[in-house]
């Protein structure tokens, strides 16, 4: 009996608060005559996107092209990122192990200067060093034939198309914009990090005795790591990666800061023009709920599936 | 001699890695020597950094008062750095295991209540600053204080609700947590900047420094109840059926059985946690609010001094730095220190 009256209460609350909230919503929303429903997205969006790999797109194109640029944007900083923070923090974490005292003390540092200062300072380093260090496009840095480093962004070749240099910028090839590169490399360099040290505690994970036991059969301490560690670790590290790429994701709405046109970014534009801010921020909690129950849900099959092995 | 046969040249694979690395590294961190310290401008000087190859820290040199203390009065910059060093002495004080005692929430209460009549003042002849004009390193202390202090007792309750035996109640903390620990805390954050307002009743206003803290503190009461949770979980059954045995009610068993022994193993991962919060307060810098990424942000928008985002940004990474890698220590200390 009490405790079902405990509950009933806590449901009453609940819906008494978000009553009162919606309550008061419908009153300033009505005082303001801003429209509710999703219906503006079908609107015309009226602003440029700087990047759009994926879907053509203009400022005459609807609200719902937009945002779907936006996401497209997202999961592309974000899948690169994942790829590219698994590999790094990967060497990382194993650096820290080495015997080699130079390479343990540099991967050491990194790791505790990188871990200990903020996403936000060290993306906009990246793109101040992309856009302030890097030279005008007239006097590129070329580090390999066809590739060239400029504060507009870095060109590369594409099939069929090669980067020249025209009157004040490069065209042709392909490009990484300032603003993608300042993000992708702050999100690798910074999730590598935390990467490296789930990588480390795995390795650290599996007994002495497994070490031996490889060197008694004659491995060497390579084949050990590939062979024999490794398959074990995986089991430690598998959860703890997982919301590593959770952050990853979620952190690439950091863009806004720095002017790449993600999800949130555009939808905080939509938000400005529209004034249509509880659409804009559901729509943006919405999207990041499902990447996340994505990823989650791939974790999860993938943890059984090497747990069972 | 042992030591460097041992440590950088054991087989030819660590020897080439030795070699390799001098090889890559040596004329970069000489050149970055170079940028950072003897091509560097050390005095306030707009011309003669931009003339210069090395680095400008005459930037932070002159820009540090504003770095520090935002649009504060300037004249009234002591009531800021005053406390800065309380809060901070504060923080100090209570790492010490010795002084966890009830007494040490009345040195709290004493202690922000000295910081708060500092920082608004209007009292004791002291000019009167509204809080729109707080900025820089004290907003950025004041965040995760007020932050911490708040999301903490919210997480043990939304820890406990978790584990909670009522379907209804575990229902709503498992939701609460997981909708916010799925979202990126910028749309808390947007949230409370864009959202809030429409959803007060007419006429009420709150304002933009409070709305961020109350999004900060709603963001990390999710992330703190899974490490309470941990905590919670670390302790053997044994313990609530003695406790149930003892026929203590729910919350007798909560607060002298389970509570001090879960709480005590969540401490170092707690740390750990505030670590994360502190650095993510430099996100109501896209709120708009005047934190010290904020004032370093802004004292970069200055035409005279254009262009040295990469010196002002080390420095923002440094003092940061400060802060996290004391924490971390502190982390690491406790966790030794639990096994004894």
């Amino acid at each position: 009996m009490r405790r079902l009256a405990y509950q009933a209460a806590a449901v009453a609350v609940a819906l008494l608060v978000v009553g009162y909230l919606a309550h008061n919503a419908s009153i300033n929303l009505e005082a303001r005559r801003i429209a509710s429903g999703f219906a503006f997205l079908e609107r015309e969006a009226g602003f440029e996107i700087s990047e759009s790999p994926f879907l053509r797109y203009g400022a005459s194109n609807t609200y719902l092209s937009a945002l779907l640029v936006g996401i497209g944007n997202t999961l592309r900083v974000a899948v690169i990122g994942i790829v590219a923070a698994t590999l790094l923090g990967a060497a990382v974490g194993l650096f820290r192990l080495s015997k080699n005292f130079l390479l343990r003390t540099l991967a050491a540092g990194y790791v505790e200067f990188i871990r200990n200062s903020p996403l936000l300072v060290q993306l906009f380093f990246w793109y101040a060093v992309i856009t302030e260090a890097l030279p005008m496009p007239r006097e590129a840095l070329s580090p390999l034939p066809g590739v060239f480093l400029t504060n507009r962004g870095i060109y590369f070749p594409a099939p069929g198309s090669v980067p020249v240099l025209e009157s004040f910028n490069f065209a042709g090839g392909f490009v990484l914009t300032p603003e993608f590169t300042a993000l992708l490399l702050g999100l690798t360099v910074y999730t590598a990090a935390f990467i490296a040290e789930i990588v480390r505690a795995g390795v650290l994970a599996v007994g002495r005795g497994q070490w031996d036991a490889a060197f008694a059969i004659g491995l060497t301490r390579g084949q050990a790591l590939r062979r024999v560690v490794v398959p074990q670790a995986l089991r430690v590290m598998v959860p703890p990666m997982g919301s590593q790429y959770l952050n990853i994701t979620k952190n690439s709405s950091l863009a806004v800061a720095i002017g790449y046109p993600d999800l949130v970014s555009i939808a905080n534009t939509a938000i400005n023009q529209t004034g249509q801010a509880i659409e804009g921020v559901a729509i943006i909690m919405a999207v990041y709920l499902t990447i996340s129950l994505s990823i989650s849900a791939f974790m999860n099959w993938y943890n059984a599936r090497i747990a069972r092995r | 001699m042992k030591w460097l046969r041992e440590n950088l040249f054991s087989g030819w694979v660590s020897t080439l890695a030795t070699v390799l690395l001098v090889a890559l590294l040596l004329k970069p961190v000489l050149q970055v020597i170079d940028w950072a310290l003897i091509d560097a401008v050390w005095r306030p000087d707009p011309g003669a950094c931009q003339d210069a190859s090395g680095a400008c820290w005459g930037f932070i040199a002159e820009k540090h008062r504003f770095i520090l203390f935002g649009t504060y009065p300037f004249e009234q910059h002591w009531r800021p750095a005053v406390s800065t060093l309380l809060l901070i002495g504060l923080w100090v004080f209570s790492s010490v295991r010795h002084f966890w005692r009830w007494w040490l929430a009345l040195v709290w209460l004493a202690g922000l209540t000295v910081i708060g009549v500092l920082m608004w003042g209007g009292v004791f002849g002291l000019p009167y600053v509204e809080n729109g004009r707080w900025g820089g390193l004290i907003l950025t202390l004041l965040l995760a204080t007020f932050g911490i202090a708040f999301a903490f007792p919210l997480s043990i309750l939304l820890a406990l609700g978790r584990r909670s035996g009522l379907p209804v109640i575990r229902a709503l903390c498992v939701g609460y947590i997981e909708l916010i620990r799925g979202v990126p805390l910028i749309s808390v954050l947007f949230m409370a900047s864009v959202m809030l307002p429409l959803f007060l009743p007419s006429g009420v206003t709150m304002d933009k420094l409070l709305r961020a803290q109350l999004a900060l503190i709603l963001f990390a009461a999710a992330y703190f109840a899974e490490v309470v949770r941990g905590g919670l979980q670390a302790i053997a059954q044994t313990q609530y059926e003695m406790a149930d045995a003892l026929g203590l009610t729910y919350w007798q068993k909560t607060t002298y059985v389970v509570l001090p022994q879960a709480l005590r193993i969540a401490v170092p991962p707690l740390v750990n946690t505030c670590i994360g919060f502190f650095k993510d307060t430099s996100l109501v810098l896209i709120i708009g609010l005047f934190d010290l990424l904020t004032t370093i942000k802004v004292s970069l928008t200055d035409p005279r001094w254009a262009g040295f985002g990469v010196e002002a940004y080390l420095f923002a990474a440094a003092v940061y730095f400060l802060f996290c890698f004391a924490m971390s220590l502190y982390s690491k200390r406790l966790e030794t220190k639990q096994v004894g």
